[in-house]
Order: C-alpha cells, then structure tokens, then sequence
C-alpha cells in the first residue's frame, strides 16, 4: 500500500455537505475489472454536460482548482455506497488528502487502503479553509501526517486528530495483509476453539 | 462464577469474534460469512492473483451476480460487453478459487442481501460482510453485518479476517404500534429524517422496543437494510421467535437447530447495558413516508407539502434543500399527493421480497396502472419470483400493467439497462434517492412497496390510509 507521509499541494473546495459516492463516481464506471484509470471519471456527471463538455459551474472545472491535491469538502463525504471505486478515482485524479467535517465510516476506511488521508476538522475551521481558498486562488497547504499538523502557505497552523491506529499503518504504508497473516498461528487456534475444520492451504 | 456486567448485543458479538488484540492496532476479527456479487470483487480476486494468495475458507464464502444481471430473458447473452466480461469473470474467480456461486441460471440467484437469508446462510450471532454497503440487512437477525470496500473484500478472503475499530453502539428504540397503512420501510424513512443520513456514523443501531418486535422478519431486513442511509456502520434487532421460525428448515441452518436457537437467545442485550446513544420514538407519530430530496433523510410524511429550504436551522441544511429541490423539480409548498409519477419500480435489496410483493398486489388487484405510467416488479431472487408466480402475484401485477421481471438489483443502481430517463420521476421501493442513482437526470421518491403500488395506479403520490381497501 502506497505510504502517506506528509504533501504539499493547491487547495480544492467543493462547499456541499452530503456528498455520496453515486456522485463521485456514477454507477456506470463501476463494470470495470481494473483498479486503476478511474479519475477521468471522478465527478462525472457534475464535471460534464450530456455532450462530454466541461461545465463551467462545477468546483473542480475552475481554473484556480487545476492540479489540487487536497480536497476540502463539506460534512458527510463519502456517504451512500460501498465503492472503492470513489477513493480510486480521488486518487487517480490527483487527489492525496481530503478534508472534512466527517466522512461516512466505509469510506474513510477505502481512504487508507489507498495511501488517501481522510483528515475530520470543525466545522470553523472547514469555513476558514474555505475562505482562504476564495481569498487566494493558488493556496497550498502542507500536510504532516507524523505531527498531524497542515501548515498554510500563508503561515496558517492547524492541528488535528487521528486513531493512532489507524495513522501509523498509513504512515508506513504496510501491506494490511501481510501484516495479518503475521497473525496466522491466533487465526488458526481462533478456527480450533471454534471447532472448524482445518484449513487445507493455509 | 463472576457476574459480568451487563452487555450489548453488539459486544458480545464483537466480543466472541475477537480474534486478536494488540496496543497501537486495531482488533483483528474473524468473520463468519463472506458474500460476494460482481461488481466489487474482481479487483479483490486479481489482488489475490498477484501475490500468490489463496482463498482461506472459500466454504465461508458464497457468490451471486446481482448489480449488473438483466432482468429480461435470461437465455439471451448479457448485452453490454462491460457488464457481461464482470458476470464472467465472477464465474470465473469463482471456479478458480473454489466459491459456491449462485449464477444465472439457479434458482438461488438474486440479490446478495435476499439470498443470504433467504438460503439460512444469514444466521444470529455471526459477522457477515460483503462489498457492498447494504450488508447492514442481515443485522435483521442479530448478526454483525458491515459492508466494506474491496481491499478489504480481498483481505477477507486471504485470512477470513478484518482489521476493524470498535464501533460504538446506538439504541433506537421505537414505542407503539405503526398504524395501519404504515410499513417499516415509513418508520426507517421517518427514523432517517429525524437522525439524519449521518446520525449514525461510527455507530451500530439496535433496533428495540414494541413496534420493532412486532415486526416480521422481511420488515425488520428493510429496517436494518436502510441503517447505512443513517450512516449507521451496521444495524442489529435481537433474535427472537420470529427469527428463529424464519430460519427453521432453511438450507444451510445448524442441523442441531434445537441447540443453535438456545445459543441465539443468549445473544440479546443484558437488561442494564448501557449505549453510547439512545433515542426512543413512538410508532403511532408516523405516517407514510415519502422523500422529496436528493438523499434519504430528505423526506416528509405524504400528508405533508413540500419543504421550503428556509423552513431548515442550518446553513448546510438550506443549501442542501435548495439544491435537491431544484434537481427534483419541486415547488415548495406542493402538497406531496400533487406530485406525479412516470415510473414505478418495487423491487432491491430494501423491498423486494415476498411479503413486499403480497403487499403491493394487493393495492392493485383488479386496477390498472395510470395510463402515462410505467411500471415494473423485479423480485429480490429467482425463490421469491417463483413463491409469487405459485400465489398468482404476478398475474395481478402483469393484468394490472406491471412488467414482471427476473431477479436482480435492476433500477436501484440502474447498472443493468432497467433505467430512468433523464428527468422522469419515479416512486421507488429502493434505498437511496441520490442524483443520478436511477439514471442521469432521474428523479427518485423511496416509499414503501404499498405506496409505490398506490402511485402507479393514480399516477401520483396518494395517502394510502384514505383508500378503501388499507381500511383494516
């Protein structure tokens, strides 16, 4: 898994709460067999018109959001469907970090399977990383996710808070699944206590 | 023996699935039942594939094309490449890996979240998961049921295990009766629209009190079924006899049956256990529900008009309202029973099971569908398709005007070619609501099976308790 340690890049804002995954990436993108090329979708019936033309009015069609890497977005990102797909086509846009005053549960733990880090602020401080954006059409902040600090480049400072456990495989961008067949012996004697059958391969 | 303090349903459940625990990780549980459908597991397989991975219990596992199958003749190939080569490749990880799967061309086959239960795979006590968010509907029978994304659908079939954070616990609790013409689907509506689609987040609901208990199992399914619309991680109502009777005879229940059902009932919570959360709500507050917005705590009671996005405290709310109505093309102020209908789909995993389908034939047996309305039935499984066929459903829904289709996921996601056309508004059975969740530009109502059986023959929303025949 791809390792999130810290990022500096244009702040992108979409001001609107609720945002589920049906839009993120529309349910006819989901047939793919593949993991990846899934950004060229991302947003895809906000992005374009019925004609496949940009539609001007949509965040990330403006010109001052061209090349962000770090979503700021409002209350509730994420909601609705399962589908990884939404964090895989954040991440193949260009996308590292997103910000928001909550996301829903499935989601935020697609987030870091996939080297994205989902960080939760208040809402204040939502609205003045918002603000600034409008006042600065190039902002950039710097992520640290080791001293779980975003720095401005405007000199803002801004701390926030994270399950260490969930921080610290992110950090070292260990392959989950390795990590648990380290487990293997607990696994088994769980199966043994249980009474199940043996496994054949293990 | 010590006394233990009292418990939840949900930590004993976690409690007993624990597999390890260690500083600085999260706990790592074993789960019980994996079910996989085509759309988020191909990714997964082929992870599998490039380590060199197998399948750890594929006995655990069970497979079943549900998103993208069509709902027309299943002897003619699948007509899209795209969804045809994911079918076939579901087929395919399947033989290889050593799956059970429920294909085209079984009986069995149908939507992932009604086969579970409906096979007596989806048993209490256990932990199920699926990639897939509406998992949350085998909670019905007091199993820990989340859905996840596909690395973790990979890892859960590499070490029939996941690394999981404790979610804490909500107890919603409903007090009364539902009245008559109010179904279960109306009280998770309702339940939706008070907490909101994220009053639940980093929680898992049980479901409690009078109006919950009296509920069969195919309603308590839509109660939990709709949990993840409360952003809730799962939804949890305690066994009981109304489980255990479900469950009796079923396919693959403990063939000491006697034995499995006096473990289940130590599994309710311990009188004096305590939530993180609790909210109690009366059951005779609540009328038939209808949504107006663009997510499913958008939504108001069929006696009711159209909300003004000022009528919303917050901010968010506001903008929120204002955005979904003008997607919906709705008039504050419109009284819901004004608002027209050009579709009418009863079927997904929140609606599409027998007493659903009994539901709804009966509001329009001997009526015709409203001349400027289309209107179909996808039932939840091949079982259930057949069950109605032998009870004569699909007569009446067919002399009606319905079109009676095969099983599938069908115009909930519109995956497959059962689609809304950009700007037609449709009564739905199903669970979500977003833009576009129907087809680009669709306009969704989620209502309940008798609702959505009454708005395809008057042509638009209409309060089912004033209609002659709900009189009971």
């Amino acid at each position: 898994m791809e390792p999130f340690k810290s990022h500096q890049g244009l702040v992108a804002v979409i001001n609107r709460a609720n945002v589920d995954t049906d839009q993120i990436i529309p349910k006819q993108f989901l047939k793919r067999i593949e993991r990846t090329g899934f950004g060229q979708f991302l947003f895809f019936d906000w992005r374009f018109d019925d004609q496949g033309n940009d539609r001007p009015e949509f965040e990330l069609n403006q010109p001052e959001n061209k090349g962000a890497s770090i979503l700021v977005a409002g209350r509730n990102f994420g909601s609705g469907s399962s589908r990884e797909h939404a964090v895989w086509a954040l991440a193949d846009f260009g996308f590292r970090c997103v910000i928001a005053e909550s996301y829903s549960d499935i989601f935020y733990n697609n987030c870091f399977k996939n080297g994205v880090l989902p960080i939760v602020l208040d809402s204040d401080t939502i609205h003045q990383l918002m603000d600034r954006k409008q006042n600065q059409a190039d902002f950039q902040l710097n992520v640290d996710l080791a001293s779980q600090t975003i720095v401005g480049d405007d000199g803002l400072k801004i701390e926030f808070e994270i399950d260490p456990v969930m921080k610290q495989p992110l950090l070292e961008g260990l392959d989950d699944i390795g990590q648990t067949m380290k487990q293997e012996e607990k696994i088994t004697a769980y199966e043994l206590a249980h009474k199940m059958a043996p496994v054949s391969q293990p | 023996m010590i006394s233990q303090a009292p418990q939840t349903m949900f930590q004993k459940i976690w409690d007993q699935h624990l597999v390890h625990k260690e500083p600085g990780r999260q706990a790592l549980i074993y789960i019980d039942l994996h079910l996989v459908h085509e759309v988020t597991s191909p990714q997964a397989f082929e992870g599998l594939r490039l380590a060199n991975r197998s399948v750890r219990r594929p006995e655990f596992t069970v497979a079943t094309p549900d998103h993208n199958v069509p709902t027309t003749d299943r002897l003619l190939p699948i007509a899209d490449p795209i969804s045809r080569q994911q079918v076939e490749t579901l087929r395919e990880n399947c033989k290889e890996f050593g799956i059970k799967l429920y294909d085209l061309d079984s009986i069995n086959q149908g939507i992932v979240h009604v086969i579970g239960p409906e096979l007596g795979l989806t048993q209490p006590g256990m932990t199920i998961v699926c990639g897939d968010s509406h998992t949350s509907t085998h909670g019905a029978f007091g199993a820990f049921a989340f859905g996840i994304g596909t690395s973790e659908v990979e890892h859960v079939l590499a070490t029939q295990t996941l690394p999981q954070t404790q979610p804490k616990t909500f107890e919603i609790r409903v007090d009364g009766e539902l009245l008559p013409g109010v179904t279960s689907k109306d009280l998770i509506l309702y339940i939706i629209g008070q907490i909101s689609t994220s009053g639940g987040s980093g929680h898992v609901v049980e479901y409690s009190g009078q109006a919950i208990r009296n509920l069969t199992m195919e309603q308590r399914m839509t109660i939990c079924n709709m949990s993840i619309e409360a952003g809730a991680r799962a939804g949890l109502i305690a066994p009981d006899e109304i489980t255990f009777e479900y469950l009796r005879g079923r396919a693959h229940v403990p063939q000491d049956f006697e034995a499995a059902i006096e473990k289940w009932r130590q599994l309710p919570t311990d009188e004096g256990a305590v939530f993180d959360k609790q909210i109690t709500f009366h059951a005779n507050n609540i009328a038939p529900q209808i949504t107006w917005g663009t997510n499913p705590g958008q939504v108001t009671a069929v006696d009711a008009c159209v909300p003004n996005p000022s009528d919303f405290s917050e901010e968010h709310e506001q903008q929120s309202a204002a955005a979904a109505l003008e997607y919906m093309g709705l008039q504050p102020g419109t009284p819901m029973t004004e608002i027209m209908v050009d579709r009418v789909f009863i079927g997904s995993c929140t609606n599409s099971r027998i007493e659903d389908l009994r539901l709804a034939a009966s509001l329009v047996n001997g009526k015709q569908v409203h001349e400027r309305v289309n209107a179909m039935v996808v039932p939840g499984s091949g079982v259930i398709k057949k069950q109605a066929e032998e009870e004569g459903l699909d007569v009446i829904f067919k002399e009606a005007g319905f079109d009676w289709r095969e099983a599938g996921c069908s115009m909930c996601l519109g995956m497959n070619p059962d689609q809304l056309a950009s700007g037609e508004r449709c009564a739905s059975t199903s669970n979500r609501n977003f833009e576009g969740r129907q087809g680009k530009g669709s306009r969704t109502h989620l209502v309940s099976p008798s609702m959505a059986a009454a708005a395809a023959i008057a042509g638009h929303f209409v309060d089912i308790r004033n209609l002659p025949s709900e009189k009971s």
